[in-house]
Formats: C-alpha cells, sequence, structure tokens
C-alpha cells in the first residue's frame, strides 16, 4: 500500500535508500546532502536495513569503496554535493568504465570559490563526461521516485554504468513536501536481487578489475560504453513505463507540458521547471501566451531526438542553464543547439540563472517567457545569453 | 485555474524556531489530506542571525520552488527584525501580520508605517518562558496564526507537537508547548482590542 508522507528531499532519498537497503553504503558528509547521510545513518543504527555503511576520510575514498564493494558483487551506493563531488571526479570515471552500477545520489550547490552552499548546477554539469547517467528532479516525489528507478536502470544488463541522482540543494534537499511513498515490499520486488556476472569474489572464474590498458585495449573499453549509454534511453523509459504501472506515476527521458501547441518553449532542468510550469499557467490564462515547457529528466543520456520532437512547433525556444561553461555559455543550451543542427530551424536564446543560489521567482520565469516572445516578434535575437537576476 | 496556494512568510532569529515551525505547519497540513510546502532560507547558521522561512499550503499540487514574494501572512518571530528586515515587504493588500512584541497592533503599524492589512501581536516570548522556561515562540507563534487564521485545527497541531518533541522533552515541557498553544488563543491581540 502507498502512503502519503511530509518530507524533505533529503529524507525522500534516504527514504528510498532504506527501502533500496543497499549491500554497501560509502559515506562523508557535506552540506547539503549531510541530513540524507545523518537520516540512512539512523536506519542503519536501527536496524531497519542491512547496509554495511562505510564511514571514509573523503569523498575519493567514498567513491571507491563503492566501486570496490561494486566489483565484489554488491549493490552499492553513496551521496555527496559540490566539491565532494569534484573530489570523487577520477574515481568517477573508473566506477563507469569498471561498469559499476552504483547509485550516487547528488545533492546539487554550487563548486566553489567563492564557497557557497547553495544551489546551482556547476557540480553535476562538470561530470557530464565521465560516462554516468544523470537524472535531473523537480520535486520531492521525483527525488524518491529516481533513487528506486536508479537502481533498475544501473544494473540493467544493456546499462550497466552508474547513475546520479541529481537534485537541487536546499531548493529540494531542505524543503519538506508532501509524496506518496511504496511499502517497502513493492520496492523490493521492483528492484530485485543485483547479480554480477563478473564478480571479483568468483574464485573460481578469477577475473581482474581496474587492470592496465593501454593502445592495446582502452579504445575498446570507451566504445563499449558509448554503446553502452545508447542502450540506455530505451532502458530508462521502459523502467519508467514499469514503475508507472506500479505506481501511478510516469516517467520518461522527459516531461513535456503544454509543449504541443505552444509558441514559446523554456527547456530546463530541476526544481526550476515547476516554477516556470506556473509561469505557463499564469501567462496562458492572463495574457494569452502560448508558452510550454520542456523538462529533460534524462541529461545522459542526452535525448536528443525526443528533445527535436517536443519543441518541432515552438517560433522559438528558450533553454535555462544554472551553470556555466566559461568561454562558451549555457552546457545545456549548446547541446540542444548542436542537437538541432541539420534539422531544425528556428531561433534559440540561453537563460543562465541561480548562480550560487541566486532565487529563480515566478516574477522572473515569467520575464523569460515574455523576453522570448518579445524577440520571436521583434525577430531580434541579440545577445543569444543573458544572466536572469545579475547585479552588473 | 490553479488552486490559490497559501503563502506564509517567517521572520526570526536563528534559535528561536522559524524553521521548525514552518515544516510543523506544513506537515500538519500535509497529515490532513492538503498540499503543503516548508522552505527555510539557509545562511551561514548562526544563532542570533535574521533568517526567513516560507510555507505554503494548497488544496491542491505546488510546483512552483521559489522564494515567497507576496506573502498572505507575515510571521514576525522577533520585532527588533520590523525595523531592519522590510518584513512587510510584498504583504497582499488583505494580508495578515502577526507580530511577536509587547507592543500593540497600534504601535506595530506606526512603527512600519504601514497602511491596510491586519495586524495582530501577541507576547509569545513572555508566555514561552512562562510556560515551557526557554525564550523559544514558536509553538506560541503557531498558536496564534491558527487562532486568526484557522488554517490548521489546534488539535492537529497539539497531536503534531507531542508526536515531534514527545520524545525529547520532559513531561512537563510538553505540557507547558501545549499550554502555550492554548494561551495563544486567549491572549493574541487585535487592532479592536
Amino acid at each position: 500500500m502507498a502512503e502519503r508522507v511530509a518530507l524533505t528531499g533529503n529524507d525522500s532519498a534516504a527514504y528510498a535508500l532504506k527501502q533500496i537497503n543497499p549491500d554497501v553504503m560509502a559515506v562523508y558528509p557535506i552540506t547539503p546532502q549531510t541530513e540524507l547521510m545523518h537520516k540512512f545513518a539512523a536506519y542503519v543504527a536501527d536496524g531497519e536495513v542491512v547496509t554495511e555503511l562505510v564511514r571514509v576520510e573523503s569523498e575519493h575514498s567514498a567513491m571507491s569503496a563503492v566501486v570496490g564493494a561494486s566489483v565484489a558483487g554488491a549493490r552499492a551506493a553513496t551521496a555527496t554535493s559540490a566539491n565532494g563531488l569534484a573530489l570523487m571526479w577520477e574515481v568517477l570515471y573508473i566506477a563507469a568504465s569498471c561498469r559499476c552500477p552504483v547509485v550516487a545520489c547528488v545533492v546539487n550547490r554550487a563548486l566553489s570559490g567563492p564557497i557557497n552552499i547553495h544551489c546551482d548546477h556547476s557540480d553535476t554539469m562538470g561530470a557530464r563526461d565521465s560516462g554516468w547517467l544523470q537524472l535531473y528532479c523537480e520535486n520531492c516525489q521525483e527525488v524518491y521516485d529516481n533513487t528506486i528507478q536508479a537502481v533498475r536502470i544501473a544494473e540493467h544488463p544493456d546499462v550497466r554504468l552508474p547513475v546520479m541522482v541529481c537534485f537541487d540543494g536546499f531548493i529540494l534537499s531542505h524543503t519538506l513536501e508532501a509524496l506518496e511513498v511504496n511499502d517497502d515490499e513493492t520496492v523490493r520486488r521492483f528492484i530485485g536481487q543485483f547479480e554480477r556476472p563478473d564478480n571479483l569474489l568468483d574464485v573460481a572464474h578469477a577475473q581482474t578489475f581496474g587492470m592496465f590498458a593501454l593502445q592495446n585495449y582502452y579504445y575498446e573499453f570507451k566504445k563499449q560504453q558509448v554503446d553502452a549509454m545508447a542502450n540506455a534511453p530505451a532502458v530508462i523509459q521502459q523502467i519508467g513505463d514499469e514503475y508507472a504501472e506500479l505506481t501511478g506515476r510516469s516517467y520518461g527521458l522527459l516531461d513535456a507540458y503544454r509543449c504541443d501547441d505552444a509558441d514559446v518553449i523554456l527547456l530546463g532542468l530541476g526544481s526550476t521547471m515547476g516554477t516556470v510550469k506556473q509561469a505557463a499557467d499564469d501567462l496562458g490564462e492572463q495574457e494569452g501566451l502560448k508558452c510550454g515547457v520542456l523538462k529533460i529528466r534524462s541529461f545522459r543520456p542526452f535525448p536528443a531526438e525526443q528533445i527535436l520532437q517536443a519543441i518541432a512547433g515552438a517560433q522559438i525556444v528558450g533553454v535555462m542553464d544554472r551553470a556555466v561553461s566559461f568561454g562558451l555559455g549555457g552546457p545545456l543550451f549548446h547541446e540542444v543547439r548542436s542537437a538541432r543542427y541539420g534539422h531544425q530551424d528556428g531561433p534559440m536564446l540561453d537563460f543562465i540563472y541561480g548562480l550560487g543560489g541566486r532565487d529563480l521567482g515566478l516574477d522572473d520565469a515569467k520575464g523569460i517567457f515574455r523576453s522570448l516572445a518579445d524577440a520571436s516578434e521583434s525577430g531580434r535575437y541579440e545577445p543569444t545569453t543573458r544572466y536572469v537576476g545579475v547585479r552588473e | 485555474m490553479s488552486e490559490h496556494v497559501l503563502e506564509i512568510r517567517w521572520h526570526g532569529r536563528g534559535g528561536q524556531g522559524a524553521k521548525t515551525a514552518c515544516a510543523m505547519l506544513a506537515s500538519v497540513a500535509i497529515g490532513t489530506g492538503k498540499y503543503a510546502q516548508a522552505a527555510p532560507e539557509y545562511g551561514a547558521e548562526r544563532e542570533g542571525a535574521p533568517i526567513k522561512a516560507y510555507t505554503r499550503i494548497s488544496d491542491g499540487v505546488i510546483r512552483v520552488h521559489d522564494a515567497i514574494y507576496y506573502p498572505d501572512i507575515v510571521m514576525v518571530l522577533d520585532d527588533t527584525l520590523l525595523v531592519t528586515e522590510g518584513v512587510a515587504q510584498g504583504l497582499s493588500e488583505d494580508g495578515t501580520l502577526l507580530v511577536n512584541t509587547q507592543m500593540s497592533p497600534a504601535e506595530v503599524r506606526r512603527t512600519l508605517e504601514l497602511e491596510g492589512r491586519t495586524i495582530y501581536t501577541i507576547d509569545a516570548t513572555t508566555i514561552a518562558i512562562e510556560e515551557i522556561g526557554r525564550p523559544i515562540p514558536n509553538t506560541v507563534m503557531i498558536g496564534a496564526l491558527v487562532a486568526v487564521t484557522g488554517v490548521v485545527e489546534v488539535e492537529d497541531i497539539k497531536k503534531k507537537i507531542e508526536q515531534k518533541l514527545g520524545a525529547k522533552l520532559s513531561a512537563k515541557m510538553l505540557e507547558g508547548n501545549m499550554r502555550a498553544v492554548e494561551r495563544a488563543f486567549e491572549e493574541v491581540r487585535s487592532e479592536n482590542g
């Protein structure tokens, strides 16, 4: 039986992890993720999970412990934020290349400096080439649901890659919301048992992990990762469909809201998309603007085909980026524009926003829609990159 | 039409329990089948520093995840914030301001140079010291909020206090919290006396 509860984003993730009951969880505290780990540690102390909680001395060690556990056949998970993720960096790539289907909850926070504890996507955007899948969450319900689905997606034999469940620091991690949780048995059955075929502890079939591969084999390893990632969209969709049958909440690679007959469409990631949906409703009712919202759930793999389909009818497309690639612009914007090349024309604008936790209010979201509509009407599209809410 | 979302903005100082009150109110509302959101605004946490927290309550799903700029209700847990924090900023024309202070509502109105809106005051810190033995005004303020707005039922608030604080507090402290909520009903002051 499903149950309606009130939880913060951190507690939602911890609750999902409790029901997943991983064999190993390696953790190191960092704001705003720390409460997730506290809650999970309490589940361990109370005997509600059988997880071996490994308290390490750094995030580098946390990710290393997770990789070690995973190649030994364990279902393993961790959680971190910002500089913690940065310290995991080299091991992120190793987790992906060792084909460790582990789950990391990443509570998005701005990378230093200056030191800042609040939300932006600079941490996970930097990890987009590490070989991990990345799912972004709009609200606490999605934090819970995505954490559970991530286990299945990661462990699927066609994928076998690590998955990051990304959710906005404070805006979700410390915000209490209503959500529906499944009973333990439903989750247990949904995720099933993890059987790693190439198990380090299987001494009868001894194998080497994390080995040396130079010009002779490295390239083949990488091509296999490419192929596994190419399989991921179908798997994400299939598991989303299965989860929908179980819970009534459907999940795909993206979430298109009022896009079908929209003149103006805004794309983006994470909690801001809820605010943007409200702005689209309000502008439709109050100003007759036809606004659509395309929330990207799976940023890796990047769902180019599905994005093109969803935005095909729009007169102008805006992309919201909560991170910046210095010297280029918004990473999501450039990927969407690149996906359109050779398939779709049409103007696009990039809106950088919310760096270091700067709030993006409902009025700001409406302002973005209006500036897109104005640009479309006037035919003036410069500057392409706009900085929302910055003082100059 | 989107459902109306009741928006409450809390102004307090670190240690006064604004975050706890903000979350308690939201979880009580969720417990009665409504939708709610409680979002404290974090800075570098330190006792005494001004903080804001936001509670939203609605019959429908709440999708926005921004700060509250146009509150229906403003809760001020510390009257020294009246002059420093722009507490009435964005408060809707028919909105309500509830202040923990020894001042009367008329004095608060003069201090803020505020027109319209409805102002209530309560000496929540004194009640808290007398009933709980500590100057933490949050449960009194929740009581006063429920008294003047009826946003949730007082019995549900009391149940939540028992559930949340029952394990942490002594029976005496818990009783004190309950009495503090009840006294808020009797002692909250409106402009009509």
